[in-house]
């Protein structure tokens, strides 16, 4: 059980060259399973995630970690980001900067390379793997470390059928080994398929929250209700 | 056209009579060159890092400076550090001016901006690429410059060649400083300045010509031991 939630966002904002693009935002997220962000394009979904992970400047109000010296948590973008170097240096790194011994190094990424299903170009640059394989090895480097929280921007947009079931499958035994997965989406099917609590967001502000049966069979905003239906909101 | 079959056939010949003074004169270019290109490496390319990755006031201004810089007139540079390194001036009790050192310290005045500003071109693009993961890996400054100088390697040896063909090649501020003395100062290049003032054109040619070659030399022997252009892992 990590004693780092909950995670406590106060009356916080984020302001843009005057535009207010998340907020006022007054939100406590605690452990439990996958947590799925929904909400149209531009909603500010990747913004507060961001803003959950610490990379996103804050322009008022608080997001405080109950122990924000044991904060652990990882992030995978929407477009992976591999650094140009072998797929295992690609896991090794993240543990490398905290000085992992190296041969705990060494079981860690031969047992992710594994998960992952890239034993055989493991040595391989990691810029010339496929889109699928770059975002599982994006979400292996993230969880390299064995993080108590894992942010997903997005993960599997742009990623075909096989691919998406991979990282689904690898998300949910994340989720059940007791990591909290929290995780933006705009494909309701994925949101539906993998969420236990959801988050729904629009025009920067949260305008439902709950678990996802109640959010997905009896939606309460008009917003939501509109969203589902599959309806274009501005 | 007969003065440069001449100048072909002198380069031959010194080469396969393996000339004594040839290689004495190629081997100080070499020496020379390398030593100034290793110290303006070891001082443009972390700087030059660390432009990309770090904000700070007049950052914006340092860049236009260090690109300005790399239109230094050698001949000038020249001047300056004979006036630095000379008895009267600030340096002359090191005993410097007329010493290979000289000629190195001017190349190297030479050649760091123009590493530098290469450096900085490849890191920011670089940089650009892996600021979101290495912010979200909570990287210390040091360890983003570490990684990019790593990942950058390939970018930062064409930067380093850049630096390695100026400096070769340089004439004016080696003259200088140097003095062109036999056996003690005279390179490649002044070596040729002075043949073709006593009308030896052939001779000058063939020396021309051994420069050529002994930069492609150079050029492909790092271009082999990096394996840039061979499938490679990085």
């Amino acid at each position: 059980m990590s004693e780092m939630f909950p995670l406590t966002l106060s009356n916080l904002s984020v302001r843009r060259r005057g535009k207010t693009v998340l907020g006022p935002i007054d939100l406590v997220i605690d452990q439990g399973g996958p947590m799925m962000v929904i909400g149209p394009n531009g909603s500010g979904k990747t913004t507060l995630l961001r803003v959950m992970h610490g990379i996103e400047r804050i322009s008022e109000g608080t997001a405080t970690w109950a122990q924000s010296d044991q904060a652990n948590h990882g992030y995978v973008f929407q477009s992976p980001v591999v650094l140009r170097r072998s797929v295992a240096e690609n896991l090794s790194y993240p543990l490398q900067l905290i000085n992992t011994p190296k041969p705990q190094i060494k079981t860690a990424v031969d047992h992710w390379i594994d998960r992952i299903g890239l034993t055989k170009v493991k040595d391989g640059s990691a810029t010339r793997l496929s889109g699928g394989e770059r975002q599982k090895l994006a979400i292996a480097r993230a969880l390299i470390r064995d993080p108590d929280v894992l942010f997903l921007d997005e993960p599997c947009s742009n990623l075909d059928g096989q691919s998406t079931r991979e990282i689904e499958a690898l998300l949910l035994a994340t989720a059940a080994a007791g990591t909290r997965v929290i995780m933006a989406t705009h494909d309701m099917g994925q949101a539906r398929r993998l969420a236990s609590g959801v988050l729904f967001v629009m025009g920067g502000r949260i305008i439902e929250t709950g678990s996802a049966p109640d959010i997905f069979s009896a939606p309460k905003t008009a917003e939501l209700k509109a969203f589902l239906k599959g309806d274009i909101l501005i | 056209m007969n003065d440069i079959a001449q100048g072909l056939l002198a380069a031959l010949h010194l080469i396969v009579t393996f000339d004594q003074e040839l290689w004495e004169i190629s081997l100080r270019s070499l020496q020379v060159s390398l030593t100034a290109l290793i110290i303006a490496s070891a001082i443009a390319m972390p700087f030059g890092t660390f432009l990309a990755v770090q904000r700070f006031k007049y950052r914006r201004l340092v860049i236009s400076i260090i690109n300005a810089l790399m239109g230094l007139p050698p001949v000038v540079v020249g001047l300056i550090i004979y006036i630095l390194l000379s008895r009267s001036g600030p340096f002359g009790v090191f005993g410097l001016l007329f010493t290979p050192w000289a000629m190195i310290i001017a190349q190297v005045v030479i050649i760091t901006p123009i590493i530098a500003s290469i450096s900085h071109q490849a890191m920011r693009e670089l940089w650009a690429e892996y600021h979101d993961l290495l912010i979200s890996l909570n990287t210390s400054k040091w360890q983003r410059i570490k990684t990019l100088i790593w990942d950058g390697r390939r970018n930062l040896l064409t930067a380093g060649l850049a630096g390695f063909g100026r400096a070769i090649g340089e004439v004016g501020a080696i003259m200088i400083v140097g003095g062109n003395i036999d056996h003690a100062t005279r390179v490649l290049t002044t070596a040729i300045a002075l043949e073709t003032g006593k009308g030896d054109f052939a001779l000058a040619l063939g020396l021309g010509f051994v420069l050529i070659g002994l930069a492609l030399f150079v050029n492909m022997a790092i271009h082999w031991l990096s394996r840039t252009e061979r499938e490679g892992r990085w």
